[in-house]
């Protein structure tokens, strides 16, 4: 039985149930942006999002049932026909359960691309064209951990992106470099510059 | 047309820079006759009077008002004025030509709710608008309608003008509490709803100009006249923002409830361009497409929901069969790619590849599959976007493809003249 207060999320998790997520972490604030956890409850004129809604006595809800894997199918699908997830196995994953073609938009259809990595710092890089948005590294940047405030936004819609004020480097912005937006971020988008460089193909010695 | 306009009123009669002028016409009677009425009252009479709010999502009043009413201090009333639903101009000429009455009713509210601070918060691009009402609040201060012991009757309010910046999702109430707040305006998560958690976090009353406007004649004229004008699941007066192919395009005070027959021929004075109805865009580019055989609805929320439609905003903006519907498609779409905030997944790449299609089908370039997947964006964007912006950014165009004949293999409107 979910105790009270619990999330559907969690209600369902005790209950042995999964549900996907792409933007939730269990350590941090739940903006609920993905969408990708909705599920359908009875009653109620839109689905909800399963990591922030409350379970409530006698609701009945539906975690998996067409209107709910139609949503997130589709919002997979337009998700991998805008960014790289190339390092995001997860996602890769949920893609193939659910479906997905991305490719039904055509190959002319946008993708959100950002120019050259963001070699800026000693410490990490940031490879935008790989961000999912899932706002994980503005929330530790700000009151879920660091309280740095580092990490905004720039550009609203599609071309939202995550940004430091007026697209300054690290250097000069409040970042204190504690890392802990590299740790959180699930695609790749924000990596350890020796994490990088490796990958680049560049013989890396010890630590 | 027996009505006799209430809203409108004073419009073009007064001087809007003239308090003067405004007590003349009848100016804060309504406020005097709430004091006496006590706050309790006020809140019961607008409750019963099941005034249901104008600014599109047709939510009773009178609950958001007793909620607050029983919230502990501080507290906050709101007058949303950002009014930037394509296709609706009646809260600018209100605040334009009556500026007082908006600070009268956010009184009211004040009063009656118990909130010590109140916000307008104007659509930016409303210049005359925004000084109008500016000077309405200073000259109010200045005449103890403001302040500190408003009309002795022991209650303070102070009133504070905000200008938004260019964004529609600002008008969204939860973005439009991040904007006051010196946020970007994105939208919250609900619940927790504004009357629990609103503007700093703190219990919020926001209303729109028009739902606010409606509670002067409520408290003056009481419960029965109310009631007597238009149904009774949705009364009172309405204000129809009436564009588009009619020969008087403009803003119409009429019954809730008119049909969209006598706001076209009797108030529109019948359809212009070629002066056949294609069909009519309620609500705005966040409302629904309707045809022709829909000229008898009543126009009022609880009518239009039984055609799949809404009134929104109260935008009825007429096409006649001359007009380019794939361009005005085409223009609808470009909006909500334009205005989306990006916050949830849904409508930041809904939006992008909805426009992408419907520049296709405007341009006569259909793929197979595009249909289906701008129907299966359509459903996502509606059933799994956090706010209204992306709950409704495909209802026009797929009322469209639906309701104007379109055809898939020729790339046309059947209901629309096709020679361009
Ligand atoms: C994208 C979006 C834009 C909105 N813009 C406005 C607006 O400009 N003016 C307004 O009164 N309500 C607007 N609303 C509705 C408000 O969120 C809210 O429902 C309204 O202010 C409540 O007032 P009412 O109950 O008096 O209508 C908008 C909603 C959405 C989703
Ligand atoms: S950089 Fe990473 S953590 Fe930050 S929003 Fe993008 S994907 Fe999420
Ligand atoms: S529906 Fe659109 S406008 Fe509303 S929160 Fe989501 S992205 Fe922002
Ligand atoms: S996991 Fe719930 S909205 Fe992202």
């Amino acid at each position: 039985m979910a105790s009270p207060g619990a999330t559907i999320l969690e209600a369902a998790r005790s209950a042995g149930i999964t549900i996907p997520t792409v933007c939730y972490h269990d350590h941090l604030t739940a903006n609920a942006v993905c969408r990708i956890c909705v599920v359908e409850w009875m009653g109620s004129r839109t689905l909800v999002p399963a990591c922030v809604a409350k379970i409530q006595p006698n609701a009945r809800i539906y975690t998996d049932n067409e209107r709910v894997r139609t949503a997130r199918r589709v919002i997979l699908e337009m998700l991998a026909a805008t960014v790289d997830l190339s390092e995001a196995p997860e996602l890769q994953t949920l893609l193939a359960e659910y479906g997905a073609d991305p490719h039904r938009f055509g190959s002319d259809a946008a993708r959100r691309e950002h120019g050259p990595v963001k070699v800026d710092n000693p410490f990490y890089v940031r490879d935008y064209d790989k961000c999912i948005l899932c706002w994980r590294c503005v929330q530790v940047c700000a009151e879920d951990v660091q309280f740095t405030f580092a990490l905004g936004f720039n550009g609203r819609g599609f071309e939202t992106s995550i940004a430091t004020f007026f697209d300054r480097p690290m250097p000069e912005t409040t970042c204190v470099f504690c890392g802990n937006c590299v740790g959180v971020c699930p695609t790749g988008a924000l990596k350890g510059k020796r994490e990088y460089l490796a990958a680049q193909g560049a013989p890396i010695g010890p630590r | 047309m027996t009505y006799q306009p209430v809203l409108t009123a004073r419009l073009g009669k007064i001087d809007p820079a003239s308090l003067q002028d405004y007590e003349a016409a009848g100016g804060f009677q309504a406020l005097a006759r709430a004091v006496e009425l006590g706050p309790k009252a006020i809140v019961e009479l607008l409750r019963e009077a099941y005034l249901l709010g104008r600014g599109g999502a047709a939510f009773p009043a009178g609950i958001k008002w007793k909620a607050v009413s029983e919230a502990p201090a501080p507290k906050y009333v709101i007058a949303n004025a950002d009014e930037s639903e394509p296709g609706t101009f009646k809260d600018r000429i209100l605040m334009e030509g009556d500026p007082f009455a908006l600070v009268e009713a956010m009184l009211i509210a004040a009063f009656a709710v118990g909130a010590e601070q109140g916000y307008i918060y104007i659509r930016g691009e409303y210049p005359q608008a925004i000084a109008r009402v500016q000077h309405a609040v200073n000259t109010c201060y200045n005449a103890g309608y403001l302040g500190r012991n408003i009309l002795g009757a022991g209650f303070h309010f102070d009133l504070e003008v905000r200008k938004g910046a260019g964004a529609y999702i600002c008008g969204e109430e939860t973005a439009l509490f991040e904007s006051i707040e010196g946020k970007r305006g994105f939208p919250r998560l609900k619940p927790p709803f504004p009357t629990e958690c609103g503007l700093f976090g703190r219990p919020t009353v926001i209303n729109n100009v028009e739902t606010l406007l409606c509670v002067l004649p409520l408290v003056l004229r009481g419960l029965d006249w109310f009631k007597s004008i238009g149904p009774e699941k949705s009364p009172g007066p309405k204000l129809y923002c009436l564009s588009g192919r009619v020969h008087r395009p403009g803003l119409v005070e009429a019954p809730m409830g008119t049909t969209l027959r006598t706001l076209i021929y009797d108030y529109g004075g019948g359809v212009s361009g070629s002066g056949e109805l294609g069909g009519v865009l309620l609500g705005g580019a966040a409302g629904v497409f309707v045809t022709p055989e829909h000229l008898d609805v009543s126009l009022d929320f609880a009518g239009l929901r039984t055609i799949d439609a809404v009134l929104g905003s109260g935008v009825v903006m007429v096409f006649d069969t001359s007009v380019d519907m794939k361009a005005v498609l085409r223009r609808i779409a470009r909006f909500f790619r334009h205005e989306s905030c990006g916050k949830c997944y849904p409508c930041q790449l809904g939006t992008q590849r909805q426009h992408e299609i419907v520049e296709r089908l405007a341009a006569g370039r259909l793929r197979s599959g595009d249909l289906l997947a701008l129907r299966e964006i359509g459903q996502t964007m509606r059933d799994a976007s956090i706010c209204g912006l992306g709950q409704t950014a495909s209802g026009a165009i797929l009322s469209a493809i639906d309701r104007f004949g379109f055809d898939e293999h020729t790339g046309r409107f059947l209901r629309f003249d096709s020679n361009w």
